[in-house]
């Protein structure tokens, strides 16, 4: 009856352990101890050498039962960049978003953050705690919680069982929620349950909650489905402001959305990339009009 | 102050407490003091029904702390209670040294019976009441942590986790009704005299053990409220709401579920060791799976991830079947079982739901 898990929805961790448990070993000691899963993630300044670029995807290929979902897919990201990444259906946005976080592993090619660390030799966890946050689409936030008490669960800190019992917020951690809370907006309800949130609201607390882990890399999956024409401006603002803090990677449909705050756009087809540049340049572009933006 | 920083907007708490603290106060002076003709007088059977309530409560607050705040549907809780319980018991039996029916020195009757010659193994230490008490709370609490480690360890959950406990109570159960156990089978342990040098038969013993009740089940909800207020608490709130999102923000799930399961355990260890002394025996029918499901019912009657309302539910529960057990025997299971399902479909919020419905209600007019 022990080692079943009966619990739908959660068997990719059961995964990550058994990974975890081979790949922690397979790996240099040097990186081990620097970048293990409990200690400390490494800082801006360790992860970011003299060329700015944060991620190196390079010629990443991944085939699920024949079908290619990536194709020697390469891609850059800088340091404190916003960028949008746009493609039709299928085109290989959320597998990439995969890739990264360490859900499917590659049939070939190479994924760095920073220059040093092996985004393929690593779990799930110990991706999220070097500081890559990743938005689903659904929201999902702690429903019987308050906004403040999500942000706090959230929080990058000790989360041992005996700390978390005797655990205070320190004012610099409560300066630290004051702040995001101000970033989402959600100041004037900090005692709010989550649960009674806008669509809206719980996707900002779900930005939030990324933020409280101080990520240098922020993924976002699809961040203004199903939002109002307001609630959507307010998220385009609140990416911007999160870019040059943060590097911020966006997988949007929304056109309009995209052309609101994209510097960058990168577009995939069929598993790789298409075009790459200015919305405006990308948008002229015939391939890509042919493609994705119709035919018109 | 730290109460009430445990209890702040916390009105059934407050009120909770003050109830305990009253009949810590009137309780010994009504049983002690006011004469016996009077009406103000509380016989010694009372005050020996209510510690027992009191010691229901504490272990209702016990299921509640893992059922109400982690989502743990324990079936099996009585088991710890009757684990507390029997670490007691062996302690009274051994309190009653040659003053056994057949009156040998050291070996407690059900021993002389089955023709045994000397204490086993695990019956040593128990003469000493330091050494019982720690057992009351480190035999319960290491089953839980042991069970609890395999089971939430392979993400064992909701209904699988609630048949694995009633079937860890059924095993002990019948465990404990062989004699060769050295537990006294089916008869248990019973027949004890005296607890710490003054006979369990006086008034004022019933009411010491009635305020340590009282005391322990105070303590126990203000413990559990340290605890359900913590950051720790928020997690496992957590967890009861959306495991795997908290699993990926970084919390160990199954390190904060045996923790707070094993901490449970050993309140209800504690509970079934106050309980004992006053009912005076202790058998292996306190294992019964029908227990721990009535247990289950005194938290939703009450008011779930309440803690007070868990008590609250205990205490009403066992009030209605002290009266229908002593009046119409036969359908107090039906009234359980109506009340049962009663509760999960018209009260999901329980008694203390209601309360909270009306008086919100009120105010909103």
């Amino acid at each position: 009856m022990f080692g079943i898990n009966y619990e739908v929805g959660v068997p990719m961790i059961d995964n990550d352990v058994a990974r975890q448990n081979n790949v922690v070993d397979s790996r240099p000691d040097a990186v081990q101890n620097r970048f293990g899963f409990l200690s400390k993630p490494p800082s801006r300044e360790e992860l970011v050498t003299n060329n700015g670029i944060i991620l190196y995807l390079e010629d990443v290929t991944l085939s699920f039962d024949g079908f290619k979902a990536l194709s020697d897919l390469t891609l850059y990201v800088e340091v404190g960049e916003l960028r949008c990444i746009i493609g039709p259906n299928g085109a290989g946005k959320t597998t990439l978003m995969d890739v990264i976080t360490g859900k499917t592993r590659p049939d070939s090619g190479s994924a760095f953050y920073g220059q040093t660390i092996d985004l393929l030799q690593m779990s799930e966890p110990q991706i999220a705690t070097l500081g890559i946050g990743r938005k689903f689409q659904k929201p999902t936030v702690f429903e019987q919680h308050s906004v403040l008490e999500n942000l706090e669960l959230a929080m990058k800190s000790d989360k041992r069982v005996w700390v978390s019992l005797f655990k205070q917020l320190t004012g610099q951690e409560k300066d630290r929620i004051e702040e995001v809370l101000n970033l989402i907006g959600l100041t004037d309800f900090p005692r709010k349950m989550a649960g009674s949130l806008s669509h809206g609201q719980k996707q900002w607390l779900e930005i939030g909650m990324l933020l409280m882990q101080d990520p240098l890399l922020l993924l976002v999956d699809e961040p203004v489905a199903g939002m109002t024409q307001q609630e959507s401006e307010a998220t385009a603002e609140l990416l911007t402001s999160l870019a040059g803090e943060h590097s911020v990677v966006v997988v949007e449909h929304d056109m309009e959305f995209v052309r609101s705050i994209a510097r960058q756009v990168t577009v995939l087809h069929e598993g790789s990339v298409l075009a790459e540049g200015a919305f405006d340049v990308v948008q002229e572009d015939p391939i890509v009009r042919e493609v994705y933006l119709g035919s018109s | 102050m730290l109460i009430s920083r445990l209890l702040d907007h916390e009105k059934g708490g407050w009120a909770f407490l003050a109830v305990l603290l009253a009949a810590i106060v009137v309780v010994p002076i009504a049983n002690l003091l006011i004469p016996e003709d009077s009406v103000f007088h509380l016989s010694t059977y009372m005050v020996t029904l209510l510690g027992k309530y009191l010691c229901y409560a504490l272990l209702a607050i016990a299921l509640d702390l893992v059922w109400g705040y982690c989502g743990i549907l324990s079936l099996g809780h009585g088991a710890f209670f009757a684990l507390g319980g029997y670490a007691m018991g062996m302690y009274l039996m051994r309190q009653v040294g040659s003053r056994g029916v057949y009156g040998h020195p050291e070996l407690p009757d059900f021993m002389v019976f089955l023709d045994w010659d000397s204490l086993p193994w695990y019956w040593l230490g128990f003469d000493q009441f330091w050494f019982a008490m720690l057992m009351v709370m480190l035999v319960p609490g290491l089953l839980a942590f042991v069970f609890g480690w395999l089971a939430f360890r392979s993400r064992v959950s909701g209904v699988y986790l609630s048949i694995m406990t009633q079937a860890l109570t059924y095993a002990l159960m019948l465990a404990f009704f062989r004699n060769e156990m050295g537990f006294g089978g089916n008869n248990g342990l019973t027949d004890f005299k005296d607890i710490l040098g003054s006979s369990l038969q006086t008034d004022f013993t019933r009411i010491v053990l009635f305020v340590s009740s009282a005391v322990a089940l105070a303590a126990g909800y203000l413990l559990c409220r340290y605890i359900v207020t913590s950051k720790l608490g928020r997690v496992v709130t957590a967890v009861r709401d959306a495991e795997a999102r908290t699993r990926f923000i970084g919390y160990r799930v199954e390190f904060y579920q045996v923790w707070i399961f094993t901490v449970s355990a050993v309140i209800a260890g504690i509970a079934g060791a106050l309980y004992v002394p006053q009912v005076g025996i202790i058998n292996p029918s306190e294992f019964q799976p029908l227990n721990s499901i009535e247990l289950v019912v005194w938290v939703a009657l009450g008011g779930r991830g309440t803690l007070y309302g868990a008590a609250l539910g205990a205490g009403l529960v066992n009030y209605v079947k002290t009266i229908l057990t002593g009046a119409l025997p036969e359908i107090w299971l039906f009234v359980l079982g109506t009340l049962f399902v009663v509760v999960t479909v018209f009260l999901p919020k329980g008694v203390v739901g209601v309360w909270h419905q009306l008086r919100s209600r009120g105010t909103h007019d």
